[in-house]
């Protein structure tokens, strides 16, 4: 039977991808920020050792267009490019899917009510490319684990619900446990934490929220799911709106979860936030 | 513009809901465009041409003309598409941020935090 073995929740930044491919670990203003996520992906390769990562991100006007925008929409690939966001493609490999458990994850999810959108090729943006390499160590062309994307509207309103979000993750967990082979699960929720990048506002970010929800997701999750949008918005910032995607991570684990890890770094317009969370097995 | 506001109540903030989303529409469609290297090159050797092909209306194109950001945005352009005509056109989201603040660069970067992380 799979199971969960890790949830992660972590900003996703353009510039942190910057920073990587231009290799500025040690440049005081990055070395925070890399150091901080040294003591998850060790605890990732050496304690948690995934075999699937399934990442719930959202897309930034790449590969899906408003023609036709899906409130959810899961990868069932073999594998997955990575996008140009207009710059050229990041120097990363591509990702090798996990076709079948993503179909797996398909028919259950849509038993369980949740009607995706599924895809058979999705080219993978900042939304999702920021947190793997600093999660996963990679060589020229290739992971130590399997992706399923998962992509959640929140680039335009109608957008689902926080409450939406933590019960599609506590429905992805009937799904993952209910696959018969032995797979170790890592789920990773992304966006956030605070910042606007719109407007008048452009900049705003708000670090006492950041911490708060750095806190609140992993004690009272029930009540940073029944947030509105607006409040959290307005106290979070427009874009920061984006954070109900770590709702589906943390309704994918166990009521009482264990942190293994935290770290906050707010440089420039984002609050950047990492946690790693694991079930409580007492 | 302030029809957005008076839905949300966010000041300084536009909302991308679907009303601005259906007024932004061409943009976003031209911007969305961009992501593919060849449309980059077509929209610099003429961008008139690649404005009128995508139906943007008069006040848009204006808006891009000047590179106002912000008028772009209450115009219904979603920065993470017009980014993409940012990165065609060598601007950059912090410069573009500082603009819509009704700031210099430099005044906007002494706000942050770490400016060295960009
Ligand atoms: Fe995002």
């Amino acid at each position: 039977m799979a199971k969960i073995v890790a949830g992660i929740g972590s900003s996703h930044v353009p510039s942190i991808g910057r920073a990587y491919d231009q290799q500025k670990q040690t440049d005081p203003a990055w070395q925070p920020l890399f150091d901080g996520y040294e003591p998850v992906k060790r605890w990732l390769a050496e304690e948690v050792k995934a075999d699937v990562v399934i990442l719930v991100y959202n897309d930034h006007g790449t590969e899906f267009f408003l023609d036709r925008y899906p409130s959810f929409a899961l990868g069932v690939a073999d594998s997955y490019r990575v996008a140009d966001e207009g710059y050229g493609r990041r120097p990363l490999p591509d990702f090798p899917g996990a076709p079948e458990f993503s179909e797996h994850l398909a028919n259950s999810l849509v038993a369980d009510e949740f009607d995706l959108t599924l895809c058979q090729e999705m080219d993978l943006d900042h939304g999702f490319l920021t947190a793997m390499p600093l999660l996963w160590s990679h060589d020229d062309d290739s992971w130590p684990v399997q992706v399923v994307p998962l992509l959640v509207n929140v680039i335009q309103h109608p957008m689902p619900s926080g409450r939406r979000c933590y019960k599609l993750g506590q429905a992805l967990r009937r799904a993952i446990e209910s696959f018969p082979e032995d797979l170790r699960v890592a789920v990773v929720g992304t966006g956030g934490l605070s910042h606007q990048l719109n407007g008048e506002r452009f900049g705003f970010i708000n670090e006492d929220w950041d911490r708060q929800w750095l806190q609140d997701i992993r004690q009272q999750p029930e009540v940073l799911a029944d947030l509105s949008h607006k409040e959290v918005m307005t106290a979070a910032g427009a874009e920061g709106g984006e954070v109900i995607m770590w709702l589906v991570m943390r309704g994918a684990l166990s009521p009482q979860v264990r942190e293994v890890h935290q770290f906050y770094y707010a440089p420039m317009t984002t609050g950047i936030g990492l946690l790693a969370l694991e079930d409580d097995a007492g | 513009m302030s029809d957005n506001q008076d839905r949300w109540g966010i000041p300084g903030t536009y909302v991308f809901d679907l009303r601005l989303s259906r007024r932004g529409y061409a943009i976003n469609k031209m911007c969305h465009s961009l992501r593919l290297a060849e449309n980059r090159d077509l929209y610099l050797a003429d961008e008139e041409a690649y404005m009128a092909r995508f139906g943007l209306d008069d006040e848009q194109k204006q808006a891009v003309r000047e590179r106002d950001w912000l008028r772009l945005t209450q115009l219904g352009g979603n920065l993470f598409f017009f980014l993409k005509l940012g990165a065609t056109l060598g601007h950059g989201l912090y410069p573009i941020g500082a603009q819509m603040r009704g700031e210099s660069y430099e005044d906007f970067m002494k706000t942050r935090n770490v400016p060295g992380a960009t």
